[in-house]
């Protein structure tokens, strides 16, 4: 009895001390992870996340301290990219529930002013001063920065228009499967 | 909701209640020989399994905050109830049957998701479940010689009436017990196997399982109404019918032949009504097949060589768990693919 | 001739018998006709009139934009009265553009040029000519037929196949056209073999419509055009199924029939290139089966393109019952519509007026793993494994199990006891997957502009930074030349 007892607490003290030799010498140093992460993200440093750009915000994902759904821009698609990259499942729940927005610019509010011009963060607003600014649909990542700066209201986010070539079917509601 | 419909605008006119309700038909005429054939003890045992199946499932379904009509309504509850009841023994005490409905419902399907979710068929889990919890009740057979009245039958059923007098022995507990004597199997057979009585059904035996060709009847009336394919069923024939043939030409005196096993037991039940259960067998025609000869071996192994008599429910869950195996590796060519899933290559002949 | 066989497949109640025995009827004239811009597979076509332009029947009205695309003719003679907005023939019920047509009643042509030899055309002048048409695929599939012509002449097509299956239910403009215009046909398959250079001419036709098949064998004559019976069994006017069954071959995995050497076009097709290159009309009618049990007067019309289809029920007299669903198309695979104002486009096969017993629809309950849909898979999936994926989101396991290849056909849905909307579930992963895909390579496009946007900034930060520098330089410079010179002045 005390033989097995003494036998088992010296294997006990003797790993748990290799296992803190090795946590201690055979450290990972920087995350490699939150390159990667970074990689993944929109990289448009809007900032609606609430972490100071892209790669705070890729180092809160990697530290598991914020959450898949954290990129608004980004989307689903994003969501499912860095679910697959963090092998964990994408809770898609919370996801697009205002749908997917665009930023546009009403052209007979807009004075001309050129700040949102100056804050879009992928270069998707098109003018110049006292001239009618026009918003590329295909850059914009409704980031929401020329919202901000708009001083007349005229550029504003908007639910992105449904065509026949962006509709599909919903998914089937109802009884199971 | 969309207020817009998917195609396809015309459907096949089948639900699930009318395959159910097809099954049950297919099951009538050997339930109906059975009670003719042990009395009324085998006809309150049946009543009282699906009354306990439907009052268990409604009760789980509603503490689930379900719907409870459309669960009852589609017949599958009273299937797996009806389908228990013919394996049970047709004088055993109602709580055999309380309890086993109860477990085969709950347990063995609602606990797994209810309808299309259980990983086991329900029927055998809970005839399992009986057999190792409650051996002296579930092989108490009786002769069928002369069938109580109706109120001698309700002491047999509720009350335990002993039934000394008119017991007996299924032909492969038979065999077995013999066996351990050392008796060879030509002995043992003597005035135990008579072809035609096992054919007819006319023997001891579970409720409903005796009747092999009424059983086959109703099974090859699903099979001519689509609703089972002739692939597993065939192929758990074959399982066991092919090693007992050749066992039985190596060592008559020890392995018994392939119409003893075919006719004995619930392997006609098992081949036309259980490894033909949808939820818990393979997906496609091939692996259905592997899956049917799987449960034959299997059985005939378990008859042969095992501690039980009886293997088909044995065989029956040990497939069941590889259900998902076999589906996974037995899938259908895709059209344009090789078996591999690659494209084929383009020819311009 | 040798058969092959189809891998699954259903039987659904046929119901052509309710439009199959009355003559085509021509449509009398709309006042209004809404064409749309876009009635085939491919970049909308660009209108070329403005409003209030006076057209004559068959002007081209909008041009083909891009390699893959066709033009629009004026289907009557009238006045351009809007470029805008109208209802889509489509089950989102959404506006596209449309061109509306105020038609002045006197449907007068525009000079069309008849072709007396049409044998004599190169085949690329035929191709052309059934470009400058806007003849598309009027099976459904809606395919500029040109350029389906185009491509399988380069890569040596060896068979053509007509398809004459019409195997949806109700349907019968097929049988009809088959019946009634069987030589016009077949001159426009010969046309179309000449214009691919076949080896092969296979006309399948399914064996419910005895009278086609014996007016088309009738047609054909002694010529090198095979009519051919074909079992009576959905999904067997499907491109892939068809060829399967005449040829015993399989289109590989994402790829066309050229890539076996084969063509496919509809029989209606084929009398619409007759039309066209004979008589150089372009395509601005079709025939269009209107039956269902709400229909008071099941018939086939030939109706003008960009007919109101309510114009085509009032027609038909109406309904008889109350219809429980409109459907454009046939019933396995058409679409429900809800506003009678949706014009008849190129690919309208059909309107549908159903009654809640003809549809059949029950709630769905769960998934008993029948694999009833495995048996009617014609293309060997595994529908309900499929569907259980999508269900739980798992779109990449649905795709792993072949939803890519899943023709929509709805032999699964049709056959499901449990009623389970599976080929729902399959549009709809697949409709989610290529918007998953648009909004992936839209992130990749705006994230090099955003770095680019990065490095530009930095880049004048750095330059500002240099600017600077040197001009700080300079004055400093400046400042050691003019001490120097001071200290030099003060030495002397």
């Amino acid at each position: 009895m005390l033989f097995a007892v003494v036998s088992l607490t010296l294997l006990g003290t003797v790993f748990g001390l290799l296992l803190g030799v090795a946590a201690r010498y055979l450290k990972v140093e920087g995350n490699p992870l939150v390159a990667e992460l970074e990689q993944l993200l929109p990289g448009s440093q809007c900032g609606q996340c609430g972490f100071p750009g892209c790669t705070g915000a890729a180092q809160a994902l990697a530290d598991g301290s914020a959450p898949l759904t954290l990129c608004p821009p980004g989307g689903r698609a994003v969501v499912q990219a860095l679910a697959a990259k963090l092998g964990v499942e994408a809770d898609l729940s919370g996801v697009e529930e205002k749908g997917p927005m665009i930023a546009e610019i009403k052209e007979e509010i807009c004075i001309g002013c050129t700040r949102c011009f100056k804050v879009c963060p992928t270069d998707a607003i098109m003018g110049a001063a006292q001239q009618i600014h026009v918003v590329f649909r295909e850059a914009c990542t409704a980031c929401g920065k020329c919202e901000e700066v708009c001083p007349t209201e005229s550029a504003k986010l908007q639910p992105v228009p449904v065509t026949l070539q962006s509709w599909y079917w919903n998914k089937p509601q109802g009884a199971a499967s | 909701m969309n207020p817009i419909a998917h195609s396809p605008h015309a459907h096949a006119p089948v639900s699930i209640g009318k395959v159910m309700a097809t099954v049950l038909l297919a099951l009538t005429p050997a339930t109906l020989f059975g009670f003719w054939l042990y009395g009324w003890p085998a006809v309150n045992l049946w009543a009282v399994a699906l009354i306990a199946a439907i009052v268990g499932e409604a009760l789980v379904v509603h503490l689930q905050g379900r719907k409870v009509r459309p669960v009852i309504m589609d017949g599958s509850g009273i299937l797996t109830a009806w389908l228990l009841a013919l394996s049970l023994p047709p004088y055993a005490p109602w709580w055999i049957a309380v309890l086993g409905s109860l477990f085969a419902v709950v347990i063995g399907k609602q606990v797994f998701g209810g309808l299309g979710q259980n990983v086991f068929n329900p029927a055998m889990a809970a005839r399992v479940m009986l057999l190792i919890s409650f051996p002296l009740e579930m092989t108490t057979w009786v002769a069928p010689s002369q069938a109580p009245g109706l109120l001698e039958s309700l002491r047999i059923t509720f009350f335990s009436q002993p039934i000394d007098g008119m017991a007996s022995a299924s032909l492969l507990g038979h065999v077995k017990t013999e066996f351990t004597r050392g008796i060879g199997l030509d002995q043992a057979l003597t005035g135990y196997y008579a072809p035609m009585d096992m054919l007819w059904g006319s023997r001891a035996g579970s409720l409903g399982e005796t009747a092999a060709v009424l059983l086959l009847i109703g099974g090859l009336f699903l099979i001519a109404r689509r609703i089972i394919t002739w692939h597993a069923p065939f192929a758990m024939l074959l399982g066991v019918a092919v090693p007992a043939l050749l066992f039985n030409a190596i060592d008559a005196n020890h392995y018994a032949g392939p119409m003893v096993h075919l006719l004995s037991g619930g392997l006609m039940l098992g081949a036309f009504f259980i490894v033909t259960d949808p939820v818990t067998s393979p997906n496609t025609a091939l692996g259905q097949f592997i899956f049917g000869l799987s449960c034959g071996l299997l059985t005939w192994i378990i008859r042969t060589w095992g501690g039980y008599p009886e293997g088909v429910a044995f065989a029956v869950l040990l497939m069941n768990a590889a259900t998902p195996i076999i589906d996974q590796y037995v899938k259908p060519r895709i059209y344009g693919r090789d078996r591999k899933g690659v494209a084929l290559p383009a020819n311009k002949g | 001739m040798k058969l092959f066989d189809l891998r699954g497949g259903v039987h659904p109640e046929g119901r052509k018998d309710l439009s199959a025995e009355r003559h085509i009827r021509i449509l009398p004239l709309p006042k209004k006709l809404y064409v749309p811009l876009q009635q085939h597979i491919g970049a909308p076509a660009i209108p070329v009139v403005n409003v209030g332009d006076k057209v004559l029947k068959g002007q081209l009205i909008a041009t083909a934009q891009g390699a893959v695309s066709a033009p629009v003719h004026a289907p009557t003679s009238g006045t351009i009265v809007a470029l805008g907005d109208h209802v889509a023939p489509h089950p989102s019920g959404l506006p596209v553009p449309t061109i509306t047509l105020g038609s002045d009643g006197e449907d007068k042509w525009v000079p069309t040029e008849t072709v007396e030899a049409p044998f004599a055309l190169r085949a690329e002048e035929v191709a052309a000519r059934v470009a400058a048409a806007g003849i598309v695929g009027l099976g459904g599939a809606t395919f500029p037929s040109a350029l389906k012509l185009n491509l399988s002449r380069n890569s040596g097509v060896q068979t053509l196949i007509m398809n004459g299956g019409e195997c949806e239910p109700y349907l019968t403009c097929d049988d009809r056209i088959m019946r009634e215009r069987a030589v016009g046909i077949v001159e426009g398959i010969r046309l179309i073999a000449h214009a691919v250079d076949a080896k092969e001419i296979l006309v399948g036709i399914e064996d419910n419509k005895p009278e086609a098949i014996a007016a088309m064998q009738a047609a054909a004559g002694n010529s090198e055009v095979k009519v051919v019976a074909m079992p009576s069994m959905y999904p067997m006017g499907s491109e892939k199924q068809i060829i399967q069954v005449l040829t015993g071959m399989e289109i590989p995995a994402g790829g066309r029939p050229a890539d076996i050497g084969v063509l496919v076009h509809n029989v209606a097709t084929a009398y619409a290139v007759q039309q066209a290159i004979r008589y150089g009309k372009p395509l601005i009618s079709r025939i269009v089966t209107l039956s269902g049990g709400a229909i008071r007067t099941a018939c086939n019309v030939e109706a003008l393109i960009g007919t109101p289809v309510q114009e085509l029920i009032a027609f038909a007299d109406g309904y008889a019952q109350p219809a429980a669903r409109l459907v454009l198309g046939g019933p396995m695979m058409g679409q429900q519509f809800t506003n009678t104002n949706v014009p008849v486009v190129k690919g309208t096969s059909g309107v549908l007026a159903l009654m809640a017993s003809e549809i059949g629809q029950a709630e769905a309950s769960p998934c008993i793993r029948c694999s009833t849909c495995v048996r009617a898979c014609p293309v060997g999936l595994l529908p309900l494994e499929m569907a259980a994926h999508i269900r739980s989101a798992d779109l990449t396991g649905a795709v792993g199990l072949g939803l890519k290849d899943c023709i929509a056909c709805g032999s699964c849905s049709y056959v499901c006891p449990a009623h389970i909307p599976l080929v729902h579930y399959f549009n709809y992963a697949k409709g989610d997957l290529a918007a998953q895909e648009r909004s992936k390579l839209k992130q990749e496009a705006t994230k090099k502009l955003a770095d680019a946007r990065n490095e530009r900034l930095a880049r004048i930060e750095r330059e500002r930074a240099e600017a600077a520098a040197k001009r700080k330089a300079a004055r400093e410079a400046k400042e050691r030349a003019a001490k120097e010179a001071a200290e030099k002045a003060e030495a002397v």
